[in-house]
């Protein structure tokens, strides 16, 4: 069937600066450029292209733009170029489209809706190069009381304490699974987490054998719904447990992890055979109501001797905040929210636009609902889904959260561009690939590097922001939101936030 | 303890101070009148701007001392709308308590001050089956809730202290003139003093707002602004507490009684929740103490208290200063023979005391505790 | 409230205020008015609180006077000080010396906090111990350099922001200096302390030197001149220039100069 879909992309070469060295024709994997020994140029096919700017970032002459292809339709509100041409690609093939990475509709980004406060004159703002700034956050359940008993001053402690994570700034690295992204950048994650004192969420993929005993410290491990690479080893060597129960890029289904995708060496650490399908099934088949996910729950606590914090690590959709106040009852140490806009390397189109809420609204309303139930204080939250700057994470914590995930901004710094074709395995930078060829181009050291640094410059924006609302703990903003106002947002909005409109 | 159920959004304004604040103590329980600290406080003058001033006074009502002492204002803008309130805030004690004597607390005509409210006093105690609520607490606890419930939701009347043989006094004015309104420096003898003189941001001061805030018989007079209000407020709503009095002081004098009252936890410990020190310093200590400090830091992160303070807590028997951990705010500390002094600045003290036998100043976080010789008796 | 008046020949009496019952600016147009009329040294007795005493001293003729403080003064004592010379019998309160440019000012008695804030010269001696955040971006610019000289200890923050000027802290009593944060965000200037510190207890960019000869033939001078003004002490000269001295100075002039991307 001939296809009636314009290219995405148009790629424009400067033909004068070119010097035919053919590295474009090395660097894609989609095969877009070609080189034509009897012209003596390089050809490009822009069908194939899939705007990951590879090839005109490491053109040695700059010669190539890569650019989205201008619509020729005639200007339509409703029918977008976009909701033409998906039509039209699913009337062609019958299948369900595809996509990675996050939600990228313009639903309201509320992070730019929310302005941070400063101090003056009644309150000095602190300066952190010069005074110390706390970040350092504790993650799992704090008890309600404690009972400490003071003789003759020896103090002694009676209330038995959960197990907490210590992290020493409040971004983690989201789960992404060994399997969605190459060995290297899942080993960089790694590197970086354990440089920069916080952790790396192993995600649904395992961790491979070899890495457990130098990156077990920093790893929160997962146990999803397909049980990947499960066993008592791999739950005890990590720092924390997390069930995956959903997530914000597509709540409700689950997950497919192409055979294509599935090499040895991703089948050994999966457990499954290799070349095979990896498949996540919607829910966990053994919960089926809030009381299996407690027995789970306790059955993992178990299996880590009640060393480790449980977490579970839900969607934000409508009902969640009830959903999630039973799981605080049920025994969890730690919440993870995902929010609309949490990426992946794989889901349906139509989920990953259109399910689920937005993060700051979910923080928000599940911080006062369990505020209102006297229970904040039995878990701790961590806020994932479009978290893109240091200003986001401040604002995630003063709505409510101890500290937030980040799964794509850690991707863009190893090189991602949010091109969005994870799920074809053929990832240019290296990064969502199994193809050696390519995840070789992730250098472990460097883009751990790139990593740290990444950590490095938010944590101390973070600082700076802290000092200026006169606040020198990260533990006297949580929740605090007399330090946030909103700008342009609708009265329901500000309410679901909890926060002022900037004047009032 | 009920929870407290708040509107969606709160638009409450939380009313930034900063102050000047004086304690004195005699550590023998030897009583003595209030002019002392009022001439302390005037010194002090050009750190308010007269919209605010209070006292608190331990051991002033030894003839009623088994009984609470509530101290009411009824505000309202007309002399009928206070009456008003007095009259549903009096059929409120009715039923959950027996009072024994009430009057209006006295007051010199001659001093005028701005918008005063009608000020009451109750001596009282639980009734017999007052309490129908079904709930199982103590008789402490019991008469929180009943004051929560009066300033929540008895429009103009507000309970302003609440202890036995001990009263707050305060007003919207000079701190000496709200003395000599009620005539402090005549009427009363005590053994502890705390005082306050206010600077507002808000001019819209009222009679609720200035210090010192009270919950049964702790008192809190502070200097400075708690920039963590919102999470400080946000915990103790959990626990009950309703933070209805538009003043960040509110939530250190509930965090005072949540950890001091209810937790029976020693004020060296307390001042390490509220004030706690910086990792860099706990992570240096020998094990036991660090363990100690970084599970209080990780269970009550949410009641440190930030920003620049000085506070006097005062409870029965004791007075305790308290800075911040980086001290952004002053604090002077004195004794000569029993009596014992804390104030924000060292020449109030002279004034009223020119010879002292020690003087210094405490690092940030560290308690400054006075105590009564007989309550140490009593411990022991 | 009298003051006592003075002949214009007479330089061995000194001028006398009462200061009781006056407020901050009555106390301090009072020595004003004595300074304009020719008196060069005053006494002020019965003080309790007034502030900014030796701030409103400026004329362009740099008219200089000698006060003797009796009490304890408020915050601001020799704020802006331009000359003059201060002395109090008593302990002083916070804000002493800030942003002196010139003159003297000794104190019998201990300092508060903020001692020394953005000094810019002149020398102030305290006997006792200071508070918090003490020579705070103190500052020095060729011949101009400001000496401060503790006799006691100080608090936390000591030489915060320092860029310049001389601090000296002797602890007399020898009871170790317990202060943290001693010198962060400093980018010059130097800081003696008798005595050691911990590399634990200095900012990051602080570099802790033992002291050498030339770093002692400062310390002579200038303790020298602390013992002269303080003869209650008593002090053993020798044996306090001989015990262990450190100097706290600035690695580099641009500590924070790799913290931005641009």
């Amino acid at each position: 069937m001939r296809s009636f879909v314009f290219p995405e992309f148009q790629i424009i070469r400067d033909e004068e600066k070119c010097g035919q060295c053919r590295a474009c024709e090395r660097q894609c994997a989609f095969g877009v450029h070609t080189y034509d020994p009897v012209a003596d140029r390089l050809v490009s096919d822009e069908s194939k292209c899939a705007g990951c700017q590879r090839c005109a970032i490491f053109c040695p002459k700059g010669a190539i733009v890569v650019r989205p292809s201008p619509s020729f339709y005639r200007p339509n509100a409703s029918w977008s170029r976009e909701k033409i041409e998906d039509l039209k690609r699913q009337a062609e093939t019958g299948g369900v489209l595809l996509s990675g990475c996050g939600c990228d509709k313009p639903f309201r980004i509320y992070w730019d809706h929310i302005v941070l406060n400063a101090s003056q004159v009644t309150n000095p703002s602190i300066d952190p190069l010069r005074e110390p700034m706390e970040l350092r956050t504790f993650l799992g359940a704090k008890p309600d009381l404690m009972d400490i008993s003071a003789e003759d001053g020896d103090v002694q402690i009676k209330t038995e304490l959960s197990p907490n994570l210590v992290v020493e700034t409040p971004i983690l690295f989201s789960a992404m699974s060994y399997g969605a992204i190459s060995y290297n950048a899942f080993r960089s994650l790694a590197t970086a987490a354990c440089k920069s004192k916080t952790y790396f969420n192993t995600g649904e993929g395992g961790l491979p054998r070899e890495m457990r005993d130098e990156f077990g410290k920093c790893a929160i491990v997962q146990v999803a719904s397909g049980r990947f690479g499960i066993d008592a080893e791999y739950l005890n060597c990590a720092q924390a447990v997390e069930i995956k129960v959903g997530q914000g890029a597509k709540p409700g289904i689950g997950g497919h992890l192409p055979g294509e995708k599935v090499s040895a060496s991703v089948a050994e650490t999966r457990m499954i055979p290799a070349g095979t399908d990896a498949i996540s099934p919607a829910p966990h088949h053994d919960i089926y109501s809030i009381e299996d996910l407690s027995m789970l729950i306790t059955a993992l606590k178990e299996a880590t001797n009640y060393e480790k914090p449980i977490s579970v690590k839900i969607a934000a959709v409508h009902n969640f905040a009830a959903i999630a106040t039973g799981i605080v009852h049920a025994g969890a140490d730690i919440i993870a929210i995902d929010g609309l806009r949490g990426g992946t390397g794989a889901a349906p189109k139509a989920i990953r636009d259109n399910v689920g809420i937005p993060t700051e609204l979910a923080i928000s309303s599940l911080d006062r609902r369990l505020r209102d139930e006297g229970i904040r204080n039995r878990c701790s939250i961590i806020a994932a889904g479009g978290i893109r700057c240091s200003a986001d994470v401040i604002k995630a914590i003063a709505l409510g959260a101890d500290a937030v995930y980040i799964g794509s901004a850690a991707l863009i710094a190893m090189g991602c561009t949010l091109c969005q074709k994870c799920y074809t395995g053929k990832c240019n930078w290296g990064i969502c690939t199994q193809d050696p060829r390519l995840s070789g181009r992730v250098n472990v050291e460097i883009a751990s590097q790139r990593l740290s640094n990444l950590i490095t410059a938010w944590s101390h924006e973070i600082r700076e922001m802290l000092g200026g609302m006169g606040i020198n703990a990260l533990e006297s903003l949580r929740g605090n939101r007399d330090h946030l106002r909103g700008v342009g947002l609708y009265e329901w909005e500000l309410d679901v936030l909890g926060i002022k409109g900037a004047g009032e | 303890m009920p929870r407290i159920r708040r509107s969606r959004r709160e638009l409450y304004n939380k009313e930034i101070c900063a102050c000047s604040i004086f304690g004195a103590m005699n550590r023998d329980g030897e009583r003595f009148s209030g002019a002392g600290v009022m001439k302390a406080i005037a010194n002090m003058r050009v750190r308010g701007n007269g919209l605010g001033g209070g006292f608190a006074a331990y051991g002033i009502y030894p003839q009623f001392k088994d009984y609470y002492a509530f101290h009411l204002m009824f505000t309202g803008k007309s002399p009928q709308a206070k009456l008003e309130a007095k009259m549903e805030l009096e059929d409120f004690l009715s039923s959950r308590f027996d009072v024994v004597s009430d009057e209006e607390i006295p007051h010199d005509e001659a001093v005028k001050l701005r918008d005063p409210p009608l000020v009451w006093r109750y001596f009282l105690l639980p009734k017999e089956g007052g309490d129908d609520s079904g709930l199982v607490r103590s008789e402490e606890d019991y008469i929180v809730d009943q004051i929560m419930a009066v300033n929540a939701r008895i429009e103009n009347a507000y309970v302003f202290s609440s202890g036995k043989n001990m009263g707050c006094f305060k007003g919207v004015g000079y701190p000496e003139e709200v003395g000599e309104y009620f005539m402090l420096d005549r009427m009363y003898r005590a053994h502890t003093w705390t005082v306050h003189g206010r600077f507002p941001t808000n001019t819209k001061a009222w009679w609720g707002g200035a210090h010192p805030f009270s919950l049964l018989d702790t008192t809190i007079v502070h200097n400075g602004e708690v920039s963590s209000y919102g999470t400080n407020r946000w915990y103790l709503e959990m626990y009950g507490y309703a933070c209805t009095l538009q003043t960040d002081t509110e939530v250190i004098a509930y965090a005072a009684d949540l950890l001091m009252r209810r937790q029976k936890l020693p004020i060296e410990i307390v001042a390490k929740i509220l004030a706690p020190p910086i990792w860099n310093a706990i992570d240096r200590l020998p094990e036991k103490e660090r363990k100690l400090l970084t599970t209080l830091r990780m269970v009550y992160g949410p009641l440190l208290m930030n920003g620049p303070f000085a506070v006097i807590i005062g409870t029965t028997g004791r007075m305790i200063g308290l800075t911040d951990r980086i001290r952004l705010r002053p604090i002077t500390a004195a004794t000569r023979g029993e009596m014992f002094y804390i104030s924000s600045e060292e020449a109030s003290i002279r004034l009223i005391s020119h010879q002292l036998d020690r003087v210094w100043t405490p690092d940030g976080g560290e308690p400054v505790v006075a105590e009564l010789n007989s309550m140490r008796k009593v411990l022991l | 409230m009298v003051i006592a008046a003075i002949a214009q020949s007479s330089i061995s009496a000194n001028a006398e205020i009462d200061a009781t019952d006056l407020m901050t600016k009555e106390l301090n147009d009072r020595l004003r008015g004595l300074m304009l009329s020719g008196v060069k040294r005053v006494n002020v007795r019965n003080v309790y609180g007034q502030r900014y005493i030796g701030t409103r001293l400026y004329t362009p003729e740099r008219l200089k006077m000698e006060i003797e403080v009796y009490g304890t003064p408020g915050n601001d004592l020799a704020a802006f000080l331009y000359g003059h010379k201060i002395t109090v019998h008593g302990n002083a309160q916070d804000g002493v010396g800030n942003t002196m440019d010139a003159g003297e000012v000794i104190v019998k008695g201990r300092a508060g906090d903020v001692l020394g804030f953005s000094m810019r010269g002149g020398e102030i001696y305290v006997r006792d111990g200071c508070g918090y955040r003490t020579a705070l971006h103190m500052k020095e610019y060729e011949g101009k350099r400001p000496v401060l000289m503790v006799g006691g200890r100080a608090q936390d923050f000591l030489g915060e922001y320092m860029a310049g000027g001389i601090v000296i802290v002797l602890d007399l009593e020898d009871q170790t200096h317990e202060a943290n944060f001693i010198g962060t965000g400093m980018h010059g200037g130097v800081i003696y302390l008798r005595g050691s510190v911990e590399q634990s207890q200095v900012g990051d960019q602080v570099e802790i030197s033992p002291a050498d000869d030339v770093d002692m033939a400062v310390l002579d001078q200038h303790v020298s001149r602390f013992e002269e003004r303080f003869p209650e002490l008593e002090m053993d000269r020798e044996e306090i220039l001989s015990s262990p001295f450190v100097r706290l100075t600035s690695k580099s002039k641009r500590p924070y100069s790799n913290l931005y991307a641009y």
